[in-house]
């Protein structure tokens, strides 16, 4: 692990991606996503989020910035129900969230999935339009037709049928992406999907989520890219077990937020999106 | 020409072969499709623990004067259960969980037997096969388990592939992973069951596994190593039925060699292709290559 990369990729995320600053007022909107009052943990452990209150609103992509350890991953797995949560709520476009199944779509970190299962490239991205469960069902021709293009999207089409496990890392962050995008849901949860992608690509798929913002569809990205945040979204969260701060990133990422967040000092150069953080815990996987 | 078609068609003079041959094809494609998961989820400990926990029903049910085969698909079912179980809340690692219970129910099954002061050569047929054993009822309880299990694949093998892969999205979109997790326990026991008296306690688990890696080896999608399985398992019972009868020698050890023979030769047939692939690649950049 080195701690010596992140001053290159700053500035990768270029200007075209940045977004029209909005007024910080919500109040006149429903939200995609409205966590409250969330702690979550694991047994036998004292709790790894603490009163996160954490809102999505429709339309917008929201960055969630945190070191490892911070709990974005515990946070994005108690919004989802895969742990229970100790206390708090969460709803998606004002149901409790595990009303609007259809409506979220869950891109997860590597090691969750089980890359040596025989399955192919298109296979998994078909996984995303899975609706519920009807038995003999099998995948209809809008499906596939959704995988396909969601394939194409992330530039895939030709890795098709391969089988997942011969892809390189940043294809397979690419593949749970066209899953997730197969999925052709409302609201996006996506957890660390640009680490160990080259800019080229971290720039088409950043194209792809503000295409799909400006459709309406609100995007939650969990990431350690503050630059991407800083550049990409309309709100930032900085996350370390409770939330430091919230609102657009130019409000937030400053000086004194990250250097809480990320506990140990950092560096700020130049207007906010250009955000040097000299701490080991950025350089994760 | 005609020695050979003999060797062939003789042995189906036999009402018990004909028998065993249906038998062996139940198993072949029950086999066929829960191996798959078996070899590609790391259960083949399971289905080993799952195949010598049977012995323990098939012992208390032999006592008692109940159906053997019932007290093992009971005795299966419940370990089944009991690996689910250990495996979601075990503060044990799973394979030593697996392990506890396999030589409990195993220890059980022989602790029952002890009993009996007379020998049982009816248990004893469970624990290495009999084919020739196998009865009209046998042949028709591997065929309803047989069917159930593939019309369970059948109906739910999406989830069932959701589940294998990717278990927590799976439970965002909704499936019940847990009832998935259990169910193809369930069904692994099931499958154990369904080859118990053929095969026998001790081999079964090569009927899961076997044929199953032999097709991942050649192919690999899911689908296609479940059908290339069945193929697999279905020419090693044959062949294996054939070799037995005209050599005298045990059927099931006979079919799981010419299973494993068949895995061998996959293995170095794919080697060759894989190395192939290599030498052409270290051609092409050495600008040897076309």
């Amino acid at each position: 692990m080195s701690t010596s990369s992140p001053t290159q990729r700053i500035g990768e995320p270029d200007h075209e991606h940045a977004r029209e600053p909005r007024p910080p007022d919500h109040s006149h909107e429903s939200f995609a996503l409205e966590v409250r009052d969330l702690w979550a943990g694991y047994p036998g452990q004292p709790p790894a989020i603490e009163a996160v209150d954490l809102r999505v609103p429709v339309g917008e992509i929201v960055g969630l910035v945190g070191p490892n350890g911070a709990g974005k991953s515990t946070l994005f797995k108690s919004i989802l129900g895969l742990i229970e949560p100790l206390r708090g709520e969460v709803f998606a476009f004002d149901r409790p969230i595990h009303e609007a199944r259809t409506e979220v779509a869950y891109m997860p970190q590597l090691e969750e999935v089980d890359w040596n299962f025989p399955v192919s490239v298109r296979d998994v991205v078909l996984m995303g339009s899975y609706r519920r469960m009807v038995p003999f069902r099998g995948w209809s021709r809008a499906d596939r037709d959704a995988a396909d293009v969601a394939l194409e999207q992330v530039q895939l089409t030709q890795y098709a049928s391969r089988q997942v496990g011969e892809l390189s890392g940043g294809q397979r962050r690419r593949v749970l992406m066209a899953r997730a995008i197969a999925r052709d849901a409302h609201l996006l949860l996506l957890d660390e999907p640009f680490a160990g992608l080259d800019a080229a690509v971290q720039h088409d798929l950043l194209e792809i989520l503000d295409k799909l913002a400006k459709d309406g569809r609100s995007v939650l990205i969990a990431t350690h890219d503050l630059a991407c945040v800083a550049s990409c979204s309309d709100d930032a969260v900085c996350l370390n077990k409770r939330v430091i701060a919230s609102g657009p990133p130019a409000t937030v990422l400053t000086e004194e937020v990250l250097a809480e967040t990320f506990d140990r000092h950092l560096l700020t150069v130049g207007p906010l999106r250009a955000a040097v953080v000299h701490d080991e815990h950025l350089d994760g996987d | 020409m005609e020695a050979a078609l003999d060797w062939v068609v003789d042995p189906y003079r036999f009402e018990f072969m004909r028998r065993a041959l249906m038998v062996l094809l139940i198993v072949s494609v029950v086999g066929g499709v829960v191996g798959t998961f078996v070899v590609h989820k790391g259960l083949a400990f399971s289905g080993d623990a799952l195949a010598h926990s049977t012995l323990a029903g098939v012992a208390i049910a032999f006592v008692n004067g109940a159906n053997v085969s019932v007290g093992a698909l009971i005795a299966a079912v419940a370990t089944a259960l009991g690996i689910g179980w250990t495996q979601r809340r075990g503060r044990v690692s799973y394979d030593t969980a697996i392990g506890i219970l396999f030589v409990a129910m195993f220890s059980l099954g022989i602790l029952v037997i002890s009993r009996r002061s007379s020998y049982t050569p009816d248990l004893f047929s469970f624990v290495f096969g009999n084919i020739l054993g196998v009865t009209d009822a046998d042949l028709l309880g591997a065929l309803l388990l047989g069917i159930g299990t593939l019309l369970f694949v059948a109906a739910f093998r999406r989830e069932l592939v959701i589940v294998a892969y990717d278990p927590a999205t799976a439970a965002t979109v909704g499936i019940p992973v847990r009832f998935f997790q259990y169910a193809l326990l369930v069904l692994i026991a099931v499958a154990v069951v369904v080859a118990l008296k053929a095969i026998g306690i001790v081999l079964v688990n090569a009927m899961l596994i076997v044929p199953a890696a032999t097709a991942s080896l050649l192919v690999r999608r899911i689908d296609r190593i479940m059908w290339l399985s069945v193929a697999f398992g279905a020419i090693a019972s044959v062949v294996g039925l054939h070799v037995s009868f005209h050599a005298d020698v045990a059927t099931s050890p006979a079919i799981v060699l010419v299973a494993c023979g068949g895995f061998a030769l996959a293995l170095v047939l794919t080697a060759r292709r894989r190395s192939s692939v290599i030498t052409e690649a270290i051609a092409m950049m050495s600008g040897v290559a076309r």
